[in-house]
């Protein structure tokens, strides 16, 4: 070890070109899916069986939870993930550390960059990458079509509607206070596919509101996910602020599952097709 | 209490030279020999033969043996040897601070290191690092923390000094209102972040030595041993120091000298650590103390046998925070505090029982 830096350089490079040889590996046997909609993907293509681990954020299907968990998308362990023996790890966008990645990448496990986001151009594409890499092609383009198609038909029959619902997503009521969606947010990404408009427009991410803020925006309708409101017997309406408001005087409260709703992964049409057809019970939308 | 044993123990350094030798030659095979047993244990399951195997074969991988040779040499070893330094350099900083301050409670971070450190790391993650992500990519949290720290303790330092003499209490005082102010900001960027920074914060401020690479190690290793390497030489100075400032001046030493040394070596050991692994709590109050109720107070003793023991200590956290929760991993920063504590608390009640005796 006389020129130690030198030595870890090439050693370096040497893995490198070692992982550029074994990156062309068919036909994965142990997939490690970091990501919730990356795993709900690879179960929607009936491929769960290749599944050695998921992370934190992969809670759909709940058979995820009988698999080994490598902890939190954004704070994976290098050792951790390698000591399954994966052939290939399916990371989504923003996971990391890229300390992590790196030295996974080096002991040449496979990597596969998913695209994260909550766009409808970025659905089909994560789904056709999944797929790709599981040398599933022509069923994951089948899939990812169906669901642009799907997304495509919603809007053209939400077409129709003349005045937008304004809606308050509401993330959770913890400590009798609201922490409400802005943009940048799958929820919002959500309301909007459903064709109505975020009432809380303007601001980015989630962000603590208070009551008189929440009065004020004057919601149509409180969207929440099933199990945000315990705190109140899931009755948001028990609080003054929020009774006082258009959603409040006509009841209109809309509550959703939670990964259902927001995952971002196959069952996001479905799921904008059902909050429309809650946000406009006259629009007659065709059921998913 | 404590200043209770710095008093005992200063009356009989003359028993205690031996002691301390002893410890820190105990210490030093220890850390030794916890460094071995760590190289073995990790989530991946690799024999100690398979372990020496791949350590003889050297760091260049055969296709057979790619994965295992990853695991020993880019990623346990780099973890093992940059986790020595950050565990010595914070229980070595611990035992300069509570020397210079002359009080149990400090620890390093009242040189104004963590504050500035997390502000700065804090303000990476959530603002992003601008131009300087361009330049530094994944360096970018890192080189944040490093500089966030120096420059508040530089700051601090500042407000301390006038007329070229350092008020002890005034650093103090000053440090809690600047760590106040920097944790008003930090809070207003957690204010602005979404979950996933949220989350990044969160495991940042719990520390871990996750990141920890070889590039790691030859950056932010070499400012660790430099201010490892320079503390001992503090060692009469703090001990002349317990007698007070005046006293201390009156045995002919240059007590601003030693004030100025000891923050900068302070600052930088502790920066590089909250570099390489972010914010890891206890190590540099409980180390210090411990090792205060075994071979005294005297620095000579005190200091070298911090930093073996804080690199033991965060070994022995590390094996555990890879292992536990695996194929996941525990921040190191909650188990320093759970495996020490107890400990530290079971000495403590230990003395009590003595000294009632």
């Amino acid at each position: 070890m006389r020129f130690p830096v030198l030595r870890s350089l090439s050693l370096a490079l040497a893995l490198t070109g070692l992982a550029a040889q074994s990156a062309s590996a068919q036909d994965p046997k142990r997939v490690v899916s970091i990501g919730g909609a990356a795993t709900e993907i690879v179960y929607a293509l009936g491929e769960e069986k290749r599944l050695a681990a998921v992370d934190t954020t992969s809670l759909y299907p709940p058979e995820t939870k009988a698999l080994p968990n490598v902890g939190y998308i954004r704070a994976l362990s290098a050792e951790g993930v390698l000591s399954l023996s994966p052939d290939m790890i399916l990371l989504e966008d923003g996971a990391g550390p890229p300390e992590a990645v790196k030295l996974i990448d080096a002991a040449g496990v496979e990597v596969v960059h998913v695209p994260a986001g909550h766009s409808v151009e970025a659905l089909p594409e994560k789904i056709r990458t999944v797929a790709h890499a599981l040398g599933r092609d022509s069923d994951g383009n089948a899939m990812a079509s169906k669901v642009s198609t799907d997304l495509a038909a919603l809007q053209k029959e939400l077409g129709a509607v003349k005045a937008r619902q304004k809606v308050l997503f509401i993330l959770s009521l913890k400590d009798d206070r609201p922490l409400a969606a802005g943009e940048d947010t799958a929820a919002d990404a959500m309301i909007r596919l459903a064709g109505a408009q975020n009432v809380l427009a303007g601001t980015k991410g989630y962000k603590g509101l208070s009551w008189e803020a929440a009065s004020a925006l004057q919601p149509d309708v409180i969207l929440m996910m099933d199990r945000g409101g315990e705190a109140h017997g899931g009755d948001a309406f028990a609080l003054p602020a929020l009774a006082a408001t258009p959603a409040g005087r006509n009841k209109r409260l809309i509550k959703m599952d939670a990964l259902y709703l927001l995952g971002f992964g196959p069952r996001t049409p479905a799921a904008a097709r059902e909050l429309a057809s809650r946000l406009y019970p006259d629009l007659a939308l065709r059921q998913p | 209490m404590t200043a209770a044993s710095l008093a005992v123990s200063s009356t009989d350094t003359g028993d205690r030279t031996r002691t301390g030798r002893l410890a820190l030659i105990l210490l030093a095979l220890l850390l030794v020999l916890t460094a071995i047993v760590s190289l073995g244990v990790g989530p991946a399951a690799l024999s100690p033969a398979r372990v020496v195997e791949i350590l003889l074969s050297g760091p260049r991988p055969s296709e057979a043996n790619l994965g295992d040779t990853v695991i020993v040499w880019q990623i346990r070893l780099p973890r093992i040897l940059l986790g020595c330094l950050v565990g010595a350099s914070l229980a070595c900083g611990g035992a300069l601070m509570q020397g210079l301050f002359r009080n149990p409670l400090a620890d390093p971070g009242l040189a104004g290191v963590s504050s500035g450190s997390a502000l700065a790391a804090v303000a990476v993650i959530v603002l992003g690092g601008g131009f300087l992500d361009s330049i530094l990519g994944p360096w970018t949290l890192p080189f944040a923390a490093f500089f966030g720290g120096l420059a508040s303790t530089a700051l601090l330092y500042t407000v301390a000094t006038s007329q070229g003499r350092t008020a002890i209490a005034t650093m103090l005082l000053a440090g809690i209102a600047l760590g106040a102010l920097a944790g008003a900001l930090t809070g207003f960027l957690v204010f602005l972040s979404d979950d996933r920074q949220l989350r990044d914060i969160t495991f940042w401020s719990l520390g871990g030595l996750g990141g920890a690479s070889w590039e790691r190690l030859w950056t932010c290793g070499p400012i660790m041993v430099a201010a490892l390497l320079a503390s001992p030489f503090l060692a009469r100075g703090l001990n002349a120091l317990v007698l007070g400032e005046a006293e201390a001046f009156h045995l002919g030493l240059s007590v601003q000298r030693l004030k100025r040394l000891a923050i900068v070596i302070v600052a930088a050991g502790t920066a590089a650590s909250v570099a390489a692994a972010g914010v890891v709590g206890f190590v540099g109050i409980v180390v210090p103390h411990l090792l205060r109720l075994a071979v005294g107070a005297d620095h000579r003793f005190l200091l070298p046998a911090s930093a073996l023991l804080g690199a033991i200590l965060i070994l022995v956290a590390d094996m555990a925070a890879r292992t536990l929760a695996s194929p996941a991993e525990l921040p190191i920063g909650i188990l320093t505090a759970i495996l020490g504590a107890p400990f530290f608390l079971w000495l403590l009640l230990r003395r009590r029982g003595f000294s009632e005796l």
